[in-house]
C-alpha cells in the first residue's frame, strides 16, 4: 500500500547517509508521504493522542522513578515528599496518575472506533492483535503502578488481584507464592512490581513500532471501510494529518489538564491517601474505573476459577474478533443491524462498569426487593452484572458471527472518492462537482 | 449517529446511576463554601492561620501530622508566607512557632536522646512515640495522621468539617459501647447496636469524643470561638496541608488552560487552512 519509496535525498551527507542506513528516506515514508485515506473523521486522531500519551507516561514515569522508594516503610511517603518537596513534583505525579486514566479513556475510544468501523477485518488482522497484546500489557501495567504508592487500596488491590491466580487448580498456590516472593504480599512484592512497571512500558513501546509497522504495510482502514483505489482516495499524511491530529491532541490535552491541574484526585479513590494497613480492609475494595467492566465480569459469576476464566475470556474474545465476525462490510455504516447491536454493546460496557463499582448485592432500583431468583435478588447488580456480561459475550460469539451470514448490508460505495453513495453527514456541500480537481 | 450513540449510552447510565442508599450510609456531608473550592479557590491566610492554633492547641494532643515540617508553614502559599523572606527556615514567625515546640534529638556528643525546641526545618513531631503507646492512650483506637486527612475520606473538607460539628447524643434505643460516641456522619452501620422502633439511625461510632468546644481556643484576630468556627477553620488549615502546593497548582493550570485553549483554536484554523481544497 505505501509502495516504493519516492524520497530523494538532497544533500551530500543524506545521499550518503541513504545508502546505508535509509533512516531518514524511513522517516520521510512514514510520517510525510505516507499517503492516508482523505476521509478520515476525528475517531480515527487516537492513534497520535494514544502515542504522545505513551511518551508523557514514559518521561513523567522515569523522573517519578528517581524519586520514589520501593519500599514498603518508605513507598507512601516518598509520593508524599514528590506531591511536597520534589520541584513540579505534584505536576509530575498528577500527570502520570491521571495520564493513566487518560490513556486508557483514548484507547477504549480507539478499540471502539476499529469495532464500529471493522477495522480488524482482513487484511488488518494482525494489526488489531497487536493492539489488543499493547492493551493487555497496559492493563497489567496499570495495576502494577497502582500497587506503587502503597495506600490501602494499592495493597488491597494487588491482595485481591494475585489472589485470583490461585483459583488455577493444583498450581495456583504455587504460582501465588512465587508471584508474590513470600507468603503475603510484601516487600518483595512492592519490589518486584515496581521493576515490572518500569519495564513493560518499554515492551509496550515495542509493540507500538509493530502496530504502526503492520499498519502501514496495510494502510488506514476509513470511515467508508472501503479499500483505497487510487490516489484520488489519499493525501499525504503531512500536513494533512499531522494538523488533523494536531488539533485533535491539543482539545485532548484541555480535557486532560483540566483534570491534572484542577481535580487530580477526582478518578481515583480517596482510600488510597490512607497508607497500607494489611490488618484493615477497607470497606469496599474497587480497581480504576478502567478495569471496571472486566472486575463485574469477576463478581457476576459465583464460581471464583470460571470468574477468572469468564474474566480473562472478556479480553480473549477482542483478541479472536477477527474471526468471529463473518461480515465482508467493514464499516457500520453499511450494516444498520450490526450498528444497532453495536451500540448495546457500548452501553453494555458502560453498565459493567458501572456495576464493578457498586456493592454485588446492591439493588439497582432503590425500594423493590424480594424476587430471589437463584442466589440474589433479581433488583441487584449482581444480577444486572450477570446480564451484561451475557450480552458482552454474546455479542462476541452469537451476534456477529450469525449476523454477518444472515443481515443485509446497505449498498457499500465502490470508493472513497465515490460521492453517489457517501455518507450525508461527511460529505460537504458542492463535493460531487468536479472531483479532478480535488487532491 | 456515534454522536447520538453517545447520548444514547449517557441517557442509559443515568437511568441506572440512582444512587443506591443502603440502611448503613452515614449522613451526606454539610455543604460548605470552602474559599479554597473550584479552579479559581484560594486559601485566605488568616483562616488557616488560625486554623493551625486548633491543630496545635487540640488536635496535636493526639493526632499526627507526619507529612509537615514547620518550614512548609512559611512557604509560598502557606499561612504564615512572607514575601520578605522568600526562604521559609528564614520566616521570623515560622522560627518561633517551631520553637514553641520540643522535638525529639539525639545529642551528637553523648548519643543520649533529648528534647530541644523546635527549628523550622523540624517535622511536626508525633504525639505518641509509636502505635501501641497511641492506641494505649487512646482506648484502643488508633488516631490517623492529619496529613492528607481531607484527600483520605469520601467526602473531604466537608466530610472532616461535618464529623467534627455533627456530634450528636445517641437516639434513645442506640447502646452505645464505652469509650465509643456516636456521630451521624461517621461510616458504619449500627443495626447491631440498635433496639428501637424502625431502621438504625444512620452514622457510626467513633472513639474520638467532640473535641472542640465554644471558647476551648482563643483567637488572636478576635473571632468568635465557636465549634463552627474552629471546626472550619482547623479544616481549612488540613486542606492546606493535604496539599501545600495546591493554589500554585491551580495557578499553573490557569495558563496552562488559557495557553491551550489558544493553541487549539491557532490549530483548527491551520486545519481548515490545509484542508480548504481537499472534498472529505
Amino acid at each position: 500500500m505505501s509502495g516504493p519509496s519516492t524520497y530523494e535525498p538532497k544533500a551530500g551527507l543524506e545521499r550518503w547517509l541513504d545508502s546505508r542506513l535509509p533512516i531518514v528516506r524511513f522517516m520521510n515514508d512514514t510520517l510525510v508521504t505516507f499517503p492516508t485515506p482523505k476521509n478520515l473523521n476525528y475517531w480515527f486522531t487516537f492513534g497520535g493522542i494514544l502515542a504522545l500519551m505513551l511518551g508523557i507516561q514514559l518521561i513523567t514515569g522515569i523522573v517519578l522513578a528517581m524519586h520514589y522508594v520501593p519500599h514498603v516503610d518508605h513507598a507512601f511517603n516518598s509520593v508524599e515528599r514528590i506531591m511536597r518537596d520534589v520541584n513540579y513534583g505534584w505536576l509530575i505525579r498528577y500527570m502520570h496518575a491521571n495520564g493513566a486514566s487518560m490513556f486508557f479513556l483514548a484507547v477504549y475510544l480507539h478499540m471502539f472506533r476499529g469495532l464500529y468501523y471493522g477495522s480488524y477485518k482482513a487484511p488488518r488482522e494482525v494489526l488489531w492483535i497487536i493492539g489488543c497484546a499493547i492493551y493487555l500489557v497496559m492493563i497489567i501495567t496499570a495495576f502494577l503502578g497502582y500497587v506503587l504508592p502503597w495506600g490501602q487500596m494499592s495493597f488491597h488491590g494487588a491482595v485481591v488481584i494475585t489472589n485470583l491466580i490461585g483459583a488455577i487448580p493444583v498450581i495456583g498456590a504455587s504460582i501465588t507464592t512465587w508471584l508474590w516472593g513470600g507468603f503475603a504480599v510484601d516487600n518483595a512484592t512492592l519490589n518486584r512490581f515496581f521493576s515490572l512497571h518500569y519495564l513493560l512500558p518499554f515492551v509496550i513501546a515495542g509493540l507500538v513500532v509493530l502496530h504502526i509497522w503492520a499498519l502501514h504495510v496495510t494502510g488506514n482502514n476509513n470511515p467508508k471501510g472501503v479499500d483505497v483505489k487510487s490516489k484520488e482516495d489519499t493525501v499525504p499524511f503531512h500536513p494533512y494529518y499531522t494538523v488533523k491530529d494536531g488539533f485533535a491532541i491539543s482539545v485532548f490535552l484541555l480535557l486532560y489538564m483540566s483534570f491534572v491541574f484542577f481535580n487530580p484526585n477526582i478518578l481515583g479513590d480517596a482510600v488510597n491517601y490512607v497508607p497500607a494497613n494489611p490488618l484493615v480492609t477497607p470497606a469496599h475494595i474497587v480497581p480504576e474505573w478502567y478495569l471496571l467492566p472486566f472486575y463485574a465480569i469477576l463478581r457476576a459469576v459465583p464460581d471464583k476459577l470460571m470468574g477468572v476464566i469468564l474474566m480473562f475470556g472478556a479480553i480473549a474474545a477482542i483478541f479472536a474478533l477477527p474471526w468471529l465476525d463473518t461480515s465482508k462490510v467493514r464499516s457500520m455504516r453499511y450494516r444498520p443491524t450490526a450498528r444497532l447491536y453495536f451500540f448495546i454493546f457500548v452501553i453494555v460496557c458502560l453498565v459493567l462498569g458501572y456495576c464493578g463499582r457498586q456493592l454485588p448485592d446492591g439493588q439497582v432500583i432503590p425500594g423493590v426487593s424480594g424476587l430471589i431468583w437463584w442466589d440474589a435478588d433479581i433488583n441487584s447488580f449482581v444480577w444486572l452484572s450477570r446480564v451484561a456480561t451475557a450480552y458482552y459475550f454474546a455479542y462476541f460469539f452469537l451476534i456477529l458471527p450469525i449476523l454477518g451470514l444472515t443481515e443485509t448490508p446497505l449498498p457499500v460505495p465502490e470508493s472513497i472518492t465515490d460521492p453517489v453513495l457517501s455518507h450525508p453527514a461527511t460529505t460537504p456541500a458542492g463535493a460531487v462537482a468536479s472531483p479532478e480537481k480535488r487532491g | 449517529m456515534l454522536r447520538k450513540s453517545i447520548a444514547l449510552a449517557a441517557f442509559g447510565l443515568a437511568i441506572i446511576a440512582g444512587p443506591a442508599v443502603a440502611s448503613g450510609d452515614p449522613e451526606p456531608p454539610k455543604s460548605v463554601a470552602w474559599s479554597f473550592a473550584g479552579p479559581f479557590g484560594k486559601f485566605d491566610a488568616a483562616q488557616v492561620q488560625r486554623g493551625y492554633k486548633v491543630y496545635r492547641e487540640v488536635c496535636a494532643a493526639c493526632h499526627s501530622m507526619n507529612q509537615l515540617f514547620f518550614r512548609n508553614l512559611g512557604q509560598k502559599s502557606g499561612p504564615f508566607y512572607d514575601p520578605e523572606y522568600k526562604n521559609p527556615n528564614d520566616n521570623p514567625y515560622v522560627k518561633a512557632l517551631a520553637k514553641d515546640i520540643q522535638v525529639n534529638d539525639i545529642d551528637s556528643e553523648t548519643g543520649d536522646t533529648i528534647q530541644r525546641a523546635g527549628m523550622p526545618a523540624d517535622k511536626f513531631p508525633s504525639p505518641f512515640p509509636n502505635e501501641a503507646a497511641a492506641r494505649a492512650s487512646n482506648g484502643g483506637a488508633m488516631p490517623p495522621d492529619l496529613s492528607v486527612i481531607t484527600k483520605a475520606r469520601d467526602g473531604g473538607p466537608d466530610y472532616v468539617y461535618s464529623l467534627l460539628t455533627g456530634y450528636k447524643p445517641p437516639p434513645a434505643g442506640l447502646s452505645v459501647g464505652a469509650g465509643q460516641h456516636y456521630n451521624p456522619y461517621m461510616p458504619g452501620d449500627l443495626a447491631a447496636y440498635w433496639t428501637g422502633k424502625g431502621h438504625a439511625p444512620k452514622g457510626g461510632f467513633i472513639a474520638m469524643a467532640a473535641p472542640l468546644a465554644d471558647g476551648k481556643v482563643t483567637f488572636d484576630d478576635g473571632k468568635p470561638s465557636t465549634v463552627e468556627q474552629q471546626a472550619k477553620d482547623v479544616v481549612a488549615f488540613l486542606a492546606w496541608a493535604s496539599e501545600p502546593k495546591q493554589t500554585e497548582r491551580k495557578q499553573f493550570g490557569f495558563g496552562a488552560m488559557i495557553y491551550l485553549f489558544i493553541f487549539s483554536i491557532l490549530l483548527w484554523f491551520s486545519y481548515k487552512r490545509i484542508w480548504r481544497n481537499v472534498g472529505h
